[in-house]
């Protein structure tokens, strides 16, 4: 199963303050070690959001609302992300816990999300019984 | 937190140590079953201890330690010879292994890529060292792999049990193998990952449906290998391979479960990111310099399917130019009829017809339905209706299931029009 840790701004990111050269390393060494355990599927940092625009929709039906950013709380706003792929949602905690603090002022963190997987977006509900009910027999008759 | 929430803790933090801890403790006391059973007490210690005093700052380190006085403890009661003794700690002898001078930087890497070569060795059938190397490597139950493999889980069991004891029996050292074998070593452990893919990837016994738990098992000692063994382009290839056939895992089964082929495949369905993965690993592999090998051509080959937008944009010619080199690098009549269908695909079906009836007389090629299924449809292309009406009875009758048995029958009809 798939899970995106999402690192949220922080003042600094949103004013294009880079990280200290501590925290690189220790990133660098953290995704090192996301990497060498063969779970690291991606990971990016996002621009600060003053390029960023937001589109929204507040009329049903009706025309989109472009905002152009920086938008102001930053702790709702996005950093960046790291897309790991684990055997469990326990095993996603754990690497989320080993991620160093993010910005190391207070101001640092990280959400955790499970992605969804292809079976759980499929809206056809017979296809999914047969699917279950071919995966019960299969399993209830062992080969030899 | 409370002791199931702990336990639930030991279980993710487990499943991120458990290989390395096992790998520094078999590099110790040389024996990976011995040293599954001292790692095993470590957890177990933790899962008493834990619950009560809180999860350490740094459970793996507190795990590696725990587990390390174990075995030295085991090895003293042992009465071990003194030299042993001293031996004992993080350096790595460095015998026999001359061209592993980036594994040899890197003491944690280094001891899995023994286990792995360990778990794989070829003393060992095929279905135990998938057994060990799930076991091992992957940190799985012995429960998790019997249900992954659809068998009794006293089976597995035995099959792990029965590995270790041949292990030692056989007094099968924990090092990297000397580079006269290299080559062979390393091929067998690229065998079983991708065994333990294709066992998930398409359960052979029948039913469609992808059991994904074998497949990202696989492809998660591939991403470790190609980290651990950067050097070896097989591994990135193998890498690769299994990336780009992971991105279709959603578009590979239709509705009802029925298999859709490559080609009638919604790429819009293809996972993108791991297509991404996969032709990165084929560049990591091409910047190595070196021939490429089995699985880097089939990767490629694969990799060519991935970068076609449309079925219709595939780049036949390079794909057929592949097959080529493929059929000089691992020959096999099936991977002759790939080649077969490449060929009628870039220069003609009567070009792809003239390999097919070199392959009719092949007897391990006998009852396999996709031979006679293509020559069909070659012929079907050539006009030649009569003898494709033929051939698809014949396909018929050796397809193993019934959804395929319908459409090669419906084939057959059609050519009567």
């Amino acid at each position: 199963m798939r899970f995106m840790m999402i690192v949220k701004a922080s003042q600094d990111s949103e004013n294009g303050v880079m990280p200290s050269p501590e925290l690189l390393d220790a990133m660098g060494r953290y995704n090192e070690e996301l990497a060498r355990a063969g779970v690291l599927v991606a990971a990016e940092g996002l621009h600060p959001s003053s390029n960023a625009i937001r589109i929204s929709y507040p009329v049903p039906g009706g025309k989109p609302k472009v905002i152009d950013g920086p938008f102001t709380e930053a702790k709702e706003i996005i950093a960046g992300y790291t897309l790991i792929e684990v055997k469990s949602r326990e095993e996603a905690i754990e690497w989320a816990m080993r991620m160093p603090d993010p910005h190391g002022f207070g101001e640092g963190q990280i959400e955790l999300r499970q992605i969804f997987e292809a079976s759980e977006l499929t809206q056809d509900h017979d296809a999914i019984a047969r699917i279950d009910e071919l995966n019960a027999q299969f399993t209830r008759k062992p080969r030899a | 937190m409370n002791e199931p929430n702990v336990h639930r803790a030991i279980d993710g933090i487990w499943r991120i140590e458990s290989a390395k801890i096992t790998a520094s403790l078999a590099r110790m006391v040389r024996d990976v079953g011995l040293a599954e059973d001292l790692a095993q007490d470590a957890l177990i210690i933790a899962l008493e201890r834990w619950p009560q005093t809180g999860i350490p700052d740094n459970p793996g380190a507190w795990l590696m330690t725990t587990a390390k006085r174990r075995a030295i403890d085991h090895m003293r009661r042992l009465k071990l010879r003194d030299r042993k003794y001293e031996e004992l700690g993080w350096e790595i002898e460095r015998q026999h292994e001359p061209d592993w001078d980036e594994a040899l930087d890197d003491p944690v890497g280094d001891d899995l890529l023994r286990l792995i070569f360990t778990t794989c060795h070829p003393i060992l059938s095929t279905d135990a060292r998938v057994a060990l190397t799930l076991r091992l490597l992957g940190g799985l139950t012995t429960e998790e792999i019997a249900s992954a493999f659809l068998v009794p889980e006293p089976t597995i069991a035995q099959r792990i049990v029965r590995a270790k004891r041949s292990l030692a029996a056989a007094n099968v050292p924990f090092e990297l193998p000397p580079q006269a074998e290299l080559a062979e070593r390393l091929s067998s452990v690229l065998e079983v990952i991708y065994l333990m893919f294709n066992e998930g990837y398409s359960a052979s016994s029948g039913a469609s449906w992808i059991r994904p738990m074998l497949c990202s098992e696989a492809l998660r000692l591939g991403r470790i290998l190609a980290e651990i063994a950067p050097y070896e382009p097989e591994v990135h290839g193998l890498v690769a391979l299994m990336e780009i056939q992971s991105s279709r895992f959603r578009a590979r089964v239709g509705p009802s479960g029925e298999p859709i082929l490559l080609l009638d495949q919604n790429r819009s369905l293809w996972d993108h990111l791991l297509i991404r993965r996969g032709l990165a690993a084929i560049q990591r592999a091409e910047r190595l310099g070196k021939t490429f090998g089995n699985y880097l051509l089939q990767a490629s080959i694969a990799a060519c399917h991935a970068r076609a937008r449309t079925a219709s944009e595939t780049d036949w010619v390079k794909i057929s130019a592949l097959y080529d080199a493929l059929s000089q690098v691992a020959p096999s009549p099936v991977v002759e009829l790939n080649r077969a269908v490449a060929l009628s695909m870039a220069f003609g079906p009567e070009v792809g017809l003239e390999v097919i009836d070199s392959l009719m007389q092949e007897p391990s090629l006998k009852n396999y339905h996709l031979l006679p299924s293509v020559r069909g449809d070659f012929l079907m292309k050539l006009g030649r209706k009569n003898e494709a009406h033929f051939e698809f009875q014949q396909a018929a009758k050796l397809a193993g299931n019934e959804k395929e048995r319908e459409l090669l029958l419906k084939r057959a009809v059609e050519c009567d029009v």
